[in-house]
């Protein structure tokens, strides 16, 4: 452990690699919580692939490998896939999923064909370009990683000046539309906001993977609250989180690529917070569900006893646990329910090995009935 | 057969194969989950080498079918717990299971002879070195006879099942009070795309087989109404995209896979744009019609309202249509234009007088 932190503090490749990582999640945590909130989930997957021509062609164009140009290219297009989208879903028939698996495949495509030309083209320093396409997080730089930070810390500040709007644009554009607000302009400026920091992501994890950065970290921080700002956080120190340990993992064990561990460790949290959430993870509602049926079990019993000491008008006379059975067919679990009655002090047995109710227990069954029953 | 053609033919095959459950998952809105298959096959695919140690082994094609059905049942248990939503399930889904598969080959680098640019781009140029060889005589490429049965296999399962799959698209609810198991259908559907999308992997790779499936149905659903339509064009766009896609790369020297895709695209483009009904040329002139049409009405019901009495003078003058209805002069000639026409008003001078029919017209509006 101190070794990691002792090579992470000093070793110049793995502290590129995982600030890198760390910044990135950081970014599309807190650009994808708006994304899924606002329905557009697989979008990240559709910008991410529709970036690759404009990678292709910022290159072509300037002959640069400066990641500044090739990301600006990457946003443009990724940016332009996203309009033809809206475009095709708001003038056809067209549902959005087909829009998007129509734009990211041909987009896609469209890149390949950019690629192989480059690629038969003798440019000297084309040689690299292809790490877009599934990421290459070793082969960051720290330039690199500075122009991330450059580009998050824009962005974040975006966030943070237009949070109310934004807010507003994500859980009711229509009323935000009547009180006056530029709803189209902000949206296409998360959007473009959402493009950019899915191109940071690209270089780190590649197209493929970049998805899984904008859906996971939000899918896991919307287990845990209800709240968006809290949201947002969590998604970021999600995304933070896999970053940094996918990026550590991969540099302590060798051939293990960084883009799919990080993956492997964001899906891990989604794991671990739709199960273990507080309040909606899976684990305590099916805790509460047991719990549920259990007591329902019980107070049935409750009220069979209450019944039967009714219908013969007396409360002191004891009941086989065979009658009891017959009057419970369908939910069974008898034997235990009355055990547990019996623990609470609400029946009790007598030698014969019969039930009956306490007055403690006479108390909690009138209850049960909130006085509808009037006889005892 | 030169190899030219047969790697024509094969992207034909492809193309064709993949079109036909394609239609279907356009019409059930289920684009996306093409997508999340082909990538998630790669897990299958590996894992299944693992078992068989060859690359050619008819297990591959089971062990990618059944992660993609995997992938399905996967993206469907999360969409129950109703803790995310359905797309975004689909997004936590497969980039999991792709990255599992991907840590799989990088770990065993040194005994798979897979790698992930080959899965994800694919080589169709690759296709016709790869033959296939029965009692010593060569009888073509071998993915051109894999394709083959797998299109073979899609039309069947088309035919036979049609009519269920149309009612279980188009009417869930009924196909399932009628007895047939939407599950069934659903699933096999799946089983099929996923066949398809292993089968069309190593020639076209896992992100563009996205454009074979989707591409074409979608082209195809501008342009009819009918199911049994939309699954031809489909497949007619689809070979149109392959052959020209090849030509295409041909001239260019470019990845095959990725002109066809593009190709794909440019048809896309033209049928948006120039679809009958659909597209967007069509339906602009569609509304500009419609605006006319309103427009027309609407003075007729103005004159209507004024004919006979003393403002008719004021309000029936051609110059007031400005600041009545806020007009343009050019849009006012056209409307004109277009009533005079149709024999609903005549003018005089500058004054505008309904016909008999117009008024008729006029009346007829005001009650509907």
């Amino acid at each position: 452990m101190s070794e990691l932190l002792n090579n992470l503090l000093f070793d110049y490749t793995l502290r590129t690699v995982a600030l890198g990582a760390g910044v990135l999640g950081i970014l599309s945590g807190a650009l994808g919580s708006f994304a899924v909130l606002r329905k557009q989930s697989l979008l990240g997957d559709a910008v991410s692939h529709a970036a690759l021509p404009g990678i292709a062609l910022a290159f072509l164009l300037t002959l640069s490998k400066a990641t500044l140009i090739l990301i600006l290219g990457a946003a443009l297009a990724g940016w332009i896939g996203t309009y033809f989208i809206f475009h095709i879903t708001r003038n056809t028939r067209i549902k959005n999923d087909s829009a998007l698996g129509l734009i990211l495949s041909v987009f896609f495509g469209f890149g390949l064909v950019l690629l192989t030309y480059i690629q038969k083209q003798s440019y000297s320093n084309q040689a690299g370009l292809d790490k877009f396409l599934f990421g290459q997080a070793a082969a960051l730089l720290q330039r690199d990683v500075l122009t991330m930070i450059i580009l998050s810390v824009l962005v974040l500040s975006l966030l943070v000046i237009f949070w109310k709007e934004f807010k507003l644009l994500s859980f009711n554009a229509d009323y935000g539309s009547s009180l006056g607000l530029p709803v189209k302009k902000l949206d296409f400026l998360l959007t473009g906001m959402l493009v950019i920091a899915i191109v940071i992501g690209l270089q780190t994890v590649g197209v493929v993977l970049m998805s899984a950065m904008v859906v996971a970290p939000a899918a896991a921080a919307r287990q845990w609250t209800e709240r968006l700002g809290l949201m947002v956080i969590l998604s970021s120190v999600f995304g933070a989180f896999a970053g940094i340990s996918g990026a550590l993992l991969s540099s302590s064990i060798s051939r293990l690529p960084t883009g799919p561990t990080i993956v492997v460790c964001i899906s891990f949290v989604v794991l671990v917070s739709v199960l273990f959430a507080s309040g909606r993870g899976l684990v305590w509602t099916w805790l509460r569900e047991q719990r549920n049926r259990h007591k329902i079990k019980i107070e049935a019993v409750l009220s069979d006893l209450y019944i039967l000491a009714e219908q013969h008008g007396s409360i002191e006379r004891s009941h086989p646990i065979s009658v009891l059975r017959a009057m419970s067919i369908g939910h069974g679990g008898v034997d235990r329910s009355l055990g547990d009655l019996k623990e609470k002090k609400w029946v009790e047995q007598k030698p014969d090995e019969s039930w009956v109710l306490t007055p403690l227990g006479l108390e909690e069954a009138k209850k049960l009935f909130d006085g509808k029953n009037k006889i005892l | 057969m030169s190899p030219q053609f047969e790697i024509q033919l094969i992207a034909v095959v492809v193309a064709v194969a993949c079109a036909l459950p394609g239609v279907f998952l356009v019409l059930r809105r289920m684009a996306m989950m093409s997508d999340a298959i082909s990538h998630s096959i790669l897990l299958g695919i590996v894992l299944a080498f693992f078992v068989t140690k060859d690359l050619t082994s008819p297990l591959l094609v089971l062990g990618a079918a059944l992660t993609g059905v995997l992938t399905v049942s996967l993206v469907e248990l999360l969409n129950r717990t109703r803790l995310v939503q359905e797309d975004t399930s689909i997004g936590l889904v497969f980039p999991l299971l792709f990255s599992i598969g991907v840590i799989l080959i990088s770990r065993h680098a040194g005994d798979v002879h897979l790698d992930t640019d080959a899965v994800l781009l694919g080589e169709l140029a690759f296709a016709p070195f790869d033959r296939l060889i029965i009692f010593n005589t060569d009888i073509g490429p071998k993915s051109l006879y894999v394709m083959g049965s797998i299109l073979l296999l899609n039309i069947i399962f088309i035919l036979i099942l049609y009519k269920e799959l149309k009612l279980a698209t188009f009417d869930k609810g009924l196909a399932a009070v009628l007895g047939f198991s939407p599950w069934i259908i659903h699933y096999g559907l799946m089983s099929l795309v996923s066949i398809t999308a292993v089968g069309a992997f190593d020639a076209v790779g896992s992100i563009l087989v996205v454009a074979f499936i989707i591409g074409p149905p979608v082209s195809a659903y501008l342009l009819t109404e009918k199911l049994s339509f939309m699954l031809l064009l489909s497949t007619i766009i689809g070979a149109i995209a392959a052959v020209s896609g090849y030509w295409m790369a041909h001239f260019l020297d470019t990845s095959i896979a990725g002109s066809i895709a593009s190709m794909i695209g440019i048809t896309f483009s033209m049928v948006y744009l120039f679809a009958p009904d659909k597209g967007l040329i069509a339906l602009a002139r569609h509304r500009t019609k419609q605006r006319i049409e309103f427009a027309v009405e609407m003075l007729l019901v103005h004159l209507l309202n004024h004919e006979g009495l003393p403002e008719a003078e004021r309000e029936c003058h051609r110059n007031h249509l400005y600041d009545h209805l806020h007009w343009e002069e050019d849009f006012i000639r056209k409307i004109l234009k277009n009533g005079e026409k149709k024999m609903w008003l005549r003018s005089e001078g500058d004054l505008l007088y309904l016909t008999e029919k117009g008024r008729a017209m006029a009346q007829e509006s005001m009650i509907t």
